[in-house]
C-alpha cells in the first residue's frame, strides 16, 4: 500500500476533525477527511478525532467503516487517536455505554470522563517521554488510561494517571493535541512505522 | 480560572471552553424534556442533549413564562447519559446560570426561547467556568454574544415551528457579512463595526480569519434529514433540533436519521436512504401563523 499517492486520513465523522486537518496543512502535510471505505483505500495513516465516543462509533457502523477500519488497524496500519478516538482504539471501555465495543487496537483500559465534567476541563504543561521541553495539553472532559498490557510504551502522566501512551503502531492522547498550535505529539505520530 | 497548586491545571479557559464546542462540531444536539428522551436521543448517536421543561413548539403553544428548568429533572437527565448535559437560561439572568453551573451542566445555552429576565443586558459570561451558547440572527448580535463571553454560537432559526426558513435567513446572513468582511479595506472595517455594533477587534479577527472566533451552529426549525443537510452545506458546523425530533410520530429513527444526515451532509445517496420511512415529522407552522418571535429576543 506504500506510495506517493497514499494520504493521512482524519475520520470525519464527527468531532474535531478539521482542527486535525488544519494541523496537518500547517506541517506541510497532505491529509484528507474518511468518511467511507473509498476513502479508506486512499491513506496510510489515520487519525481518530476527538468528539463524542458514542456518535463516532454508531457512525463508524452506519458509514459501513468498522469492519474495514478494524482490518486495516490489524494490518498495522499507523493510527493516532486523541480523546474520543482513544476510546475508540482501546481494548476495554469503563464508564461507558453498555453497548460500546471498541476497536481493540491498543491494549489499555480507559475511562471516560475520568478528570470530570466540562467545569473540570482544563490545561496543564505537561512532559512528555522523548520532548525535551514541556507539552500545552489541553484536557476537555478527557478519558484516562487506567492500565496498559506489556507492549504499550506510557509516555505522559498527570498526576499519576496516564494520558500518552502507543505500541509499534498507534499512539493514543486523553488530550487535544490539535487544539493547540504544537506541532510535537503529530510529529510522534507521522513517525510510527517507520 | 482558577490555578490548583498541587496538579498545575488551569480550568474554565477560553481554549478549554471553545474545545468542547470544536468536539461537538459534525453533531446534532437534542432537546430533551425526560431522561426516557435522553437516553433516546444518546441511542440515537445525539452528541449532547439539551434538558429543558419544555420543548419550544409547546412554549409556543402554551404561551406564559418559560424559565430554567427543575434542577432535579436535569440531574435526571445528567444521570443517565454519559454524553454531554446542556441546559437553558432566561437571557440577562445570571442567577439561573449560576445555579446550572452549580449542577454541573456542561454548557448553558442563555436561550431566547426562555422569556427574557433583562431588557437590556445579557450575561457576562466571562465570569464562569461552565462556558455559554447564544443565538444569533446577524454578526453582529454573534460578536456581541463573542464579546461577552460566549463560546460557541447557534444561528436562531425560529424554534418550535419545524420551519426551517429563517434558520437559513440567519445563517445567510451571518456568513454572507463574514464575506464581504473579508474583501473590505482597514478603514472599512471600522464602519463595520459601527454598522454591527460590535467591538473592532472582532470585525478585524472575523476579516483575517474568514470565520467566527467560535463554532457556529444551527438551531431552529430544523425538522427533517434534509433540513439538517441543508444547513450543513450552507455552512453550519452542527445542528441543535428542539422540538423536530419528539413532536415527530416517531421520534427514534428521525433521531438516528438526522444523525446520519448532518456526517453525510454532502452524500444525496446517503441522505435518500436515510430519509425513507420515517413516518410524519411535526406539523409546523408557517411564519404568518406565529404570534411571538423567539428571534427578535437578543440585544
Amino acid at each position: 500500500m506504500a506510495g506517493s499517492d497514499l494520504h493521512v486520513g482524519v475520520l470525519a465523522l464527527q468531532g474535531a476533525f478539521e482542527s486535525h486537518l488544519k494541523i496537518f496543512k500547517t506541517m506541510g502535510i497532505k491529509a484528507l477527511p474518511v468518511r467511507s471505505t473509498q476513502d479508506l483505500d486512499r491513506i496510510d495513516k489515520i487519525v481518530i478525532p476527538g468528539g463524542e465516543s458514542t456518535a463516532i462509533q454508531m457512525l463508524l457502523e452506519s458509514n459501513s467503516l468498522r469492519q474495514p477500519l478494524r482490518e486495516r488497524l490489524s494490518n498495522g496500519m499507523p493510527v493516532f487517536g486523541t480523546c474520543a478516538g482513544m476510546i475508540v482504539l482501546s481494548k476495554v471501555i469503563l464508564d461507558g455505554r453498555d453497548d460500546q465495543s471498541p476497536l481493540n487496537a491498543i491494549d489499555i483500559v480507559v475511562r471516560r470522563n475520568a478528570f470530570g465534567r466540562q467545569i473540570d476541563s482544563f490545561e496543564s504543561s505537561i512532559d512528555v517521554k522523548g520532548l525535551s521541553e514541556p507539552f500545552p495539553a489541553i484536557f476537555i472532559r478527557a478519558p484516562i488510561v487506567e492500565s496498559v498490557g506489556d507492549n504499550v510504551d506510557v509516555y505522559a502522566k498527570v498526576d499519576d494517571q496516564i494520558v500518552l501512551c502507543g505500541n509499534a503502531s498507534t499512539l493514543v492522547a486523553s488530550f487535544h493535541p490539535e487544539l493547540s498550535s504544537d506541532t510535537r505529539i503529530h510529529e510522534m505520530f507521522l513517525s510510527l512505522g517507520k | 480560572m482558577e490555578n490548583d497548586e498541587t496538579t498545575s491545571r488551569t480550568t474554565g479557559t477560553v481554549r478549554v471552553k471553545r474545545g468542547l464546542a470544536e468536539m461537538l462540531k459534525g453533531g446534532v444536539i437534542m432537546d430533551v424534556v425526560t431522561p426516557d428522551q435522553a437516553k433516546i436521543a444518546e441511542d440515537a448517536g445525539a452528541v449532547a442533549v439539551m434538558a429543558l421543561e419544555r420543548v419550544p413548539a409547546d412554549i409556543r403553544a402554551d404561551g406564559g413564562i418559560a424559565r430554567m428548568s427543575d434542577p432535579e429533572m436535569v440531574e435526571g437527565i445528567k444521570s443517565v447519559v454519559t454524553i454531554p448535559v446542556m441546559a437553558k437560561a432566561r437571557i440577562g439572568h445570571f442567577v439561573e446560570a449560576q445555579i446550572l453551573e452549580s449542577l454541573g451542566v456542561d454548557y448553558v445555552d442563555e436561550s431566547e426561547v426562555l422569556t427574557p429576565a433583562d431588557e437590556k443586558h445579557h450575561i457576562d459570561k466571562w465570569s464562569f467556568t461552565v462556558p455559554f451558547v447564544c443565538g444569533a440572527t446577524n454578526l453582529g448580535e454573534a460578536l456581541r454574544r463573542i464579546s461577552e463571553g460566549a463560546c460557541m454560537i447557534r444561528s436562531k432559526g425560529e424554534a418550535g415551528t419545524g420551519n426551517v426558513i429563517q434558520a437559513v435567513r440567519h445563517l445567510r446572513t451571518i456568513l454572507g457579512d463574514i464575506k464581504k468582511i473579508g474583501q473590505a479595506d482597514s478603514a472599512e472595517l471600522y464602519e463595520w463595526a459601527k454598522q454591527l455594533q460590535a467591538p473592532i477587534q472582532l470585525v478585524e479577527e472575523v476579516a483575517e480569519t474568514g470565520s467566527l472566533p467560535v463554532p457556529m451552529f444551527c438551531a431552529g426549525g430544523i425538522a427533517t434529514p434534509a433540513d439538517a443537510a441543508l444547513v450543513m452545506q450552507l455552512g453550519a458546523e452542527a445542528v441543535f433540533v428542539g422540538s423536530g425530533i419528539f413532536k415527530s410520530e416517531n421520534p427514534e429513527p428521525r433521531a438516528k436519521a438526522i444523525v446520519e444526515a448532518t456526517t453525510n451532509y454532502n452524500n444525496p445517496e446517503i441522505l435518500a436512504k436515510v430519509s425513507r420511512g420515517l413516518g410524519g415529522p411535526m406539523t409546523g407552522i408557517g411564519m404568518d401563523e406565529i404570534n411571538i418571535n423567539f428571534e427578535e429576543r437578543g440585544w
